[in-house]
């Protein structure tokens, strides 16, 4: 990590490090939603700018309907950005066909209801869609990144069993091995803890760590864990009211009067010996 | 690489296009034997000896040798009607499947989105416009299809795009209100072309070919199956994902929107040509793709074509009991696909309920 500290500034300040050029590369990117042409925009998303690197885990934090998920669909090419530029390995996104999209991307969100049954083995193999043509059935190639992609998520145990029939975690560990069948540059996960327990939810981050230090993954997480953001990612996005407030290291961006006035809740930030902000709900003592 | 092949997990078998051309192999050699019993079964009893010497010394461009009753009897009836059998059977079979997967129901059938309804009605506006003119009610039947099909996409649009279950209401809408004005006409039919109407509405495959060209007949209608058959095909590892969700799908790198409406168009293309030819034959095109399902998974790739040779077997077979059952009397094949179908599609919806 070579990032200067600049807290005040929204702007990231790893741009200006002049290192292997950036993964993930955001520039001015602002987004308006409205209902019709003419009315006013229900919702808006300021000019956000930061870049992510290899190897990087970036917390996008914020209350609920701070801009957190669109953030998420810009960078995942859902949606298109109304001004500003998306690059990704120095290509912008609205260029990229589909397919080519889903070899450097993948998004990982809550699963919708399964029609019909589906063995884990095939949920995973479709990850590999966006290597295949028409009708292609699986090669042994695709087996093989399949495959890797359950091990790299301790899922290989699960490999015969229905999608149905998984627990929470089980499942969200399969649906992690689907977006790593992709291999992809850059993995986006919208809300993936919100179904776990505690020790589900250090399990993942952990996992997310290690993929992505020993993987070159670029992990972008929209979490409402704070303390998990805090001790696992290496740079924090905090949004409010569709803007991007600040971002940074943890302890650059965890400030208390900033958190509290976010949050609307009363805050504590105590520095940890690993230099790890923590944050702490004051009590109505 | 000898170890590529030990990474596939035990157990699971992965679907390869040998599994798949094997698996179909096997079905048309069930369909084969499905048509040489319904050739030998009727009111002229043939011996398989006699179907065979009929079409070999046909096929060897010898047919003087074959009896003349024989050759009317395998040519002028039974080949013509198990011919279009095939056509229906494999017809609603697929375009049932296209759009279980494009409507992401499991109860869809080729006649929810109102298709059949807007055949019937072009057919019974045929009837009362121009009855009795060879081919008007398969080409007025054709374009009432073709008029819904369109007027329910449009209906069924959400912000530019085919909605799911936007389009699942405009169809049920068009097919409710389609069936309103048919009701209403069928007051205004006189009695023979009540009863027409009546075996057509059920679905019937024995109505004659409208033109004296058999063969150009059939190669016309097997070329649109094909087609529409084959491009839902080619769609088939898109719907593999599409189910699975379609936002996911897009993702994954499918173009969603297009699938949709190919698949859209080439399920209701089938349909209008099923139903024009033989009215509205019911639960083929729910049933089928369920039993294939059940025997052999969910796979698009393998599902498609294993219920289009479902289907032909099922109507095939279903047709042979209509005509043989309480003869000299035919019934009409809708008649035996339902009562053949209803306590099939309970069997099967109460085994998915436990």
């Amino acid at each position: 990590m070579s990032v200067a500290a600049n807290p005040g500034s929204v702007t990231d300040p790893s741009t200006t490090t002049g290192a292997a050029p950036p993964r993930l590369h955001v520039e001015q990117v602002t987004y308006a939603y409205a209902a019709t042409d003419r009315s006013a925009p229900r919702f808006s998303l300021g000019a956000t700018s930061f870049d992510a690197h290899r190897h990087e885990i970036v917390a996008i934090l914020g209350p609920n309907a701070s801009g957190k998920s669109t953030l998420l669909r810009l960078l995942a090419g859902m949606i298109r950005p109304l001004s500003g530029r998306i690059e990704i390995d120095g290509v912008e996104l609205g260029r990229l066909d589909l397919r080519t999209r889903a070899q450097r991307i993948a998004l990982v969100q809550q699963e919708s209801e399964l029609l019909f049954p589906l063995r884990v083995w095939e949920f995973v193999l479709q990850g590999r869609y966006p290597y295949g043509r028409r009708l292609r059935f699986e090669s042994d190639e695709d087996s093989l990144f399949a495959g890797n992609a359950l091990a790299q998520v301790g899922a290989d145990a699960l490999r015969e069993r229905w999608m149905n029939e998984l627990s929470g975690g089980e499942k969200q560990r399969v649906i992690l091995a689907r977006a790593l069948a992709q291999q992809p540059a850059l993995l986006l996960l919208d809300e993936p803890t919100q179904h776990l327990d505690i020790g589900g939810k250090v399990e993942l981050v952990r996992r997310l760590r290690k993929l992505a230090s020993e993987h070159r993954y670029t992990v972008m997480v929209v979490t409402h864990e704070l303390n998990l953001a805090a001790e696992y990612s290496d740079r924090i996005i905090l949004l409010d009211q569709g803007k991007c407030l600040r971002v940074g290291l943890p302890v650059e961006v965890y400030q208390r009067d900033l958190l509290e006035q976010v949050f609307d809740a009363p805050l504590d930030v105590e520095v940890r010996p690993n230099g790890r902000p923590r944050v702490i709900l004051r009590g109505s003592e | 690489m000898p170890t590529l092949t030990a990474l596939r997990p035990r157990g699971v078998r992965m679907l390869t296009p040998g599994r798949v051309a094997g698996i179909c192999a096997l079905l048309c050699g069930v369909l084969f034997v499905a048509v040489v019993i319904s050739l030998r079964m009727g009111a002229f009893p043939l011996s398989v000896r006699d179907i065979v010497f009929t079409l070999a010394s046909s096929a060897l461009g010898r047919p003087e040798q074959v009896p003349a009753e024989f050759r009317l009897v395998v040519f002028g009836l039974r080949l013509p009607r198990i011919a279009l059998g095939i056509l229906v059977g494999v017809a609603l079979s697929t375009a049932g499947a296209g759009f279980q997967a494009l409507l992401r129901n499991p109860l869809a059938d080729p006649y929810v989105l109102g298709v059949s309804s807007g055949a019937a009605l072009g057919a019974i506006l045929s009837l009362i416009i121009a009855p009795h003119t060879p081919g008007a009610i398969q080409l007025a039947a054709f374009a009432g299809a073709a008029a819904t099909i369109t007027v329910v996409y449009f209906l069924g649009r959400r912000g530019g795009q085919l909605d799911s279950a936007t389009l699942l209401l405009a169809g049920i809408a068009a097919a409710s209100f389609l069936s309103a004005v048919i009701m209403f006409l069928m007051t205004t039919l006189s009695g023979r072309d009540l009863r027409g109407m009546a075996f057509w509405l059920m679905g019937d495959l024995s109505s004659p070919p409208p033109t004296q060209n058999v063969r150009g007949w059939f190669g016309f209608l097997f070329g649109v199956l094909a087609v529409g058959a084959g491009a839902i095909y080619l769609t088939a590892s898109d719907l593999n994902l599409i189910l699975t969700g379609e936002k996911e799908a897009q993702h994954l790198g499918v173009n969603v929107h297009r699938v949709k409406l190919v698949v859209y168009l080439c399920a209701s293309l089938l349909t209008g040509l099923a139903v024009s030819v033989s009215g509205a034959i019911g639960y083929i095109g729910l049933l089928v793709p369920h039993v294939m399902r059940m025997l052999f998974g969910n796979d698009y790739r393998l599902l498609v074509p294993t219920s289009a040779l479902g289907g032909a077997i099922a109507i095939v077979v279903a047709d042979t009991l209509a005509r043989t059952v309480v003869a000299p009397t035919e019934l009409p094949v809708g008649a035996m696909t339902a009562i053949a179908g209803a306590p099939v599609f309970i069997y099967l919806m109460r085994r998915r309920v436990r």
